[in-house]
């Protein structure tokens, strides 16, 4: 039991300099005002936030400031409008006519910028260092990979968002998770969050924002930094995040939203001052080493269940109290046995996509795992770039031919088969080999189907050999 | 007219039902469907729907329960997807109070942004009330957020919640709103100052 506040000694760091820099006030509940410097919405969370709006009679504060798209419920197979499911486009309607009616930028379908809300922020350089940025989305964490703070919201939150550019927030502890050590050829940043969420648990970072750091992070591309802090949420951690360097700048530079010439060299000052000081203190320390770490693969109904893909599920015996009922629970669900070695279970669906690993550098390293191979025989495997950005990119670079002449199917941009809201799902006690970020019963839209989380190339290794395997064996010199 | 009073919470009494289990996630207690929904007046009929198809002996649907308003839950409850649905469809099952080892963040702002107390006790004492509840249904409970205690057969156990929450709670701010927009010319010199918020002008 963690309660917020309750140490607080964190000073100096990336959050603390945000927290104060943001803070409008601190309100009769002893609760700050925080000001959100953007709020990103996308198809369904944000209904009935703009219904009591309306009943309020109060528009919105910020406009300039709220971007908005499609992704958790535009199919991913044909947008043509009306859309088939009919509660897809109610809601779709309505975020369109709420964009419009209150002046808010929408990438829609048409527009080509239409994604995935936390891949299409980052790309369009709405995402910057040293912003406060709120979604209703619990993985809106991902921004945090910019040096941003970045949380998820629910919908009464969305509301406050609209009329205030406010939340009402309580300061976090800071965790610092530092990973070092040079990362084997075949594992990710994917495997590294999943030891992370294994090592310290999915509620382990209740109260906490994480700061990643240390050389293996420094090392890390603007995707995998993505990808790490997604999946924060999983961790229970509200906000994870990266402090800002030149790979940071390097990638912002250019895009459209991001303030060019001398704006940016400004930009640049200001993004390089908020980073943790170098004497930054925290509340709470932990050191990673990944060089020892093989590809993972979740085992169980929730993203901590996981394990090296060497390594055997485990025996009940060997964990403690507290985990035994869940672990019981899904080895139930799993159809699996604690003792057995997860490398060879068969699969019946491959997907690489969701807002945790959908990037044209996840695409480029399944397509160079796929490349001159076919999808086993009776695995349906799809491809769902995050973004209709990242799609034109990977079809330049001709990945879409490589997964298709595999056999993949190759869809347009949106969440897709990570959260069951559109017509993607498993369907019975399908197993899916899965890039995405949650394993939870039914999340993949069939109350019986099975969810192994991994990293794309892992997926693209699963989806040829019809199976679970290590794909460090598709390596080559 | 509702008046301030009706909007503090600072005791609530009631029957609970005992809901076991750890990490139990958003999806599990509302189903992606919900979601689907253009407002929360169908929530409650998502609450728990899949687990609950599967055993008809489910918890919220024992008799012995019904009418009960306190929800004593496990570790980590509320975990996974921001979606309001989850806490919504509890309130309007007619849930007054949680009661767990603990909560998932954002899910426990949801629950205090409805009114809703998601309060925390040790795992000792969650232990023993999960299964003197399972044993004695008819078991009264109040839930004192001025003392931080939640009472039932003679006994006080110690109950932990963000002391800013639990203000928000009893004083009936629990709702920011009206709060957060008393504030806005402050917003407006907060957003002078940042310069992001001014595309970077010289």
């Amino acid at each position: 039991m963690i309660s917020l506040g309750a140490n607080n000694i964190s000073k100096d760091t990336l959050y603390d300099k945000m927290f104060d820099s943001h803070v409008v006030t601190q309100l009769p509940t002893g609760k700050y005002q925080v000001l959100i410097g953007l709020h990103l919405i996308h198809d369904v969370t944000s209904s009935p936030a703009f219904g009591m709006l309306r009943e309020a009679g109060m528009e919105v504060a910020f406009p300039e400031r709220t971007f908005t798209t499609a992704d958790h419920m535009l199919p991913t197979d044909g947008i043509e409008r009306p859309l088939k499911d009919p509660q897809a486009e109610v809601l779709l309607s309505a975020l369109e006519e709420n964009a419009l009616r209150h002046g808010i930028t929408y990438f829609g379908p048409e527009s080509g910028k239409q994604g995935i809300v936390h891949v299409i922020g980052p790309e369009l350089g709405l995402t910057q260092p040293g912003m406060t940025i709120a979604c209703g989305d619990s993985h809106t964490s991902t921004h945090g990979a910019f040096g941003a703070i970045a949380l998820g919201v629910g919908t009464t939150e969305v509301r406050y968002l609209l009329e205030t550019q406010t939340l009402s927030l309580d300061r976090l502890n800071v965790r610092q998770i530092n990973i070092d050590g040079e990362m084997q050829r075949g594992v990710f940043s994917k495997d590294i969050i999943l030891h992370i969420m294994r090592e310290l648990g999915v509620g382990g970072g209740k109260g906490f924002a994480y700061e990643y750091a240390g050389a293996t992070v420094e090392r890390m591309s603007m995707a995998e930094r993505m990808t790490l802090c997604n999946m924060s949420i999983e961790g229970g951690a509200l906000v994870g995040y990266v402090n800002p360097d030149q790979t940071t700048f390097d990638y912002l530079r250019g895009r459209e939203y991001v303030p060019k010439g001398e704006a940016f060299e400004r930009a640049v000052r200001y993004w390089k001052s908020v980073a943790s000081s170098p004497n930054a203190r925290y509340d709470d320390m932990v050191k990673i080493n990944a060089g020892g770490l093989e590809p993972m693969v979740t085992w169980g109904i929730n993203p901590g269940q996981g394990i090296g893909i060497s390594g055997r599920m485990p025996a009940l015996e060997t964990m403690a109290e507290g985990e035994r009922a869940v672990a019981e629970k899904a080895y139930k669900h799993m159809g699996l046995q604690p003792g057995e070695p997860i490398a060879g279970t068969p699969i019946d669906v491959a997907f690489i996509g969701s807002c945790t690993n959908s990037r044209i550098e996840d695409l480029r390293e399944a397509a160079s795992i796929v490349q001159g191979y076919k999808v086993a025989e009776g695995v349906t495997a799809l491809v769902v770039p995050g973004s209709q950005s990242v799609k034109r990119m990977a079809e330049a670079e001709g990945l879409d031919s490589i997964f298709m002449d595999a056999g993949f199917e190759w869809r347009g941009a949106g969440c897709s088969m990570c959260l069951a809201m559109n017509p993607d799902r498993l369907v019975g006690d399908q197993r899916s080999a899965s890039a995405s970020n949650r394993n939870f019963i039914n999340r993949q839209g069939s109350p019986t189907g099975r969810t192994h989380l991994m990293s794309p190339a892992m997926v693209a290794g699963a989806a040829i050999s019809g199976e679970i395997v290590d794909v460090r064996q598709f390596y080559v010199g | 007219m509702a008046t301030i009073e009706d909007l503090l919470i600072i005791r609530v009494q009631g029957r609970a039902i005992p809901l076991p289990g750890d990490n139990i996630d958003t999806d599990e207690i509302t189903p992606a469907a919900a979601l689907a929904e253009p407002d929360y007046s169908n929530a409650a009929d998502y609450l728990f729907l899949n687990a609950r198809k599967a055993n008809p002996n489910h918890p919220l649907d024992d008799p012995q329960y019904k009418g009960a308003n306190i929800l004593i839950v496990g570790n980590n409850f509320g975990c996974g997807s921001s979606r309001e649905t989850s806490p919504q469809a509890i309130k309007r099952f007619g849930i007054d109070v949680l009661v767990g080892e603990s909560f998932a963040a954002i899910f426990q702002g949801n629950c205090t942004a409805l009114g809703m107390p998601a309060v925390c006790a040790s795992k000792g004492d969650m232990t023993k009330l999960m299964e003197y509840t399972k044993q004695n249904p008819g078991t009264i409970y109040t839930l004192d957020l001025d003392s931080k205690t939640l009472t039932y057969a003679g006994q006080a156990v110690a109950i932990d919640i963000a002391e800013s929450t639990r203000t928000a709670l009893t004083t009936g701010m629990w709702n920011a709103v009206a709060m957060l927009k008393a504030n806005q010319p402050l917003v407006s010199e907060v957003a002078a100052r940042l310069p992001y918020m001014n595309n970077f002008s010289g």
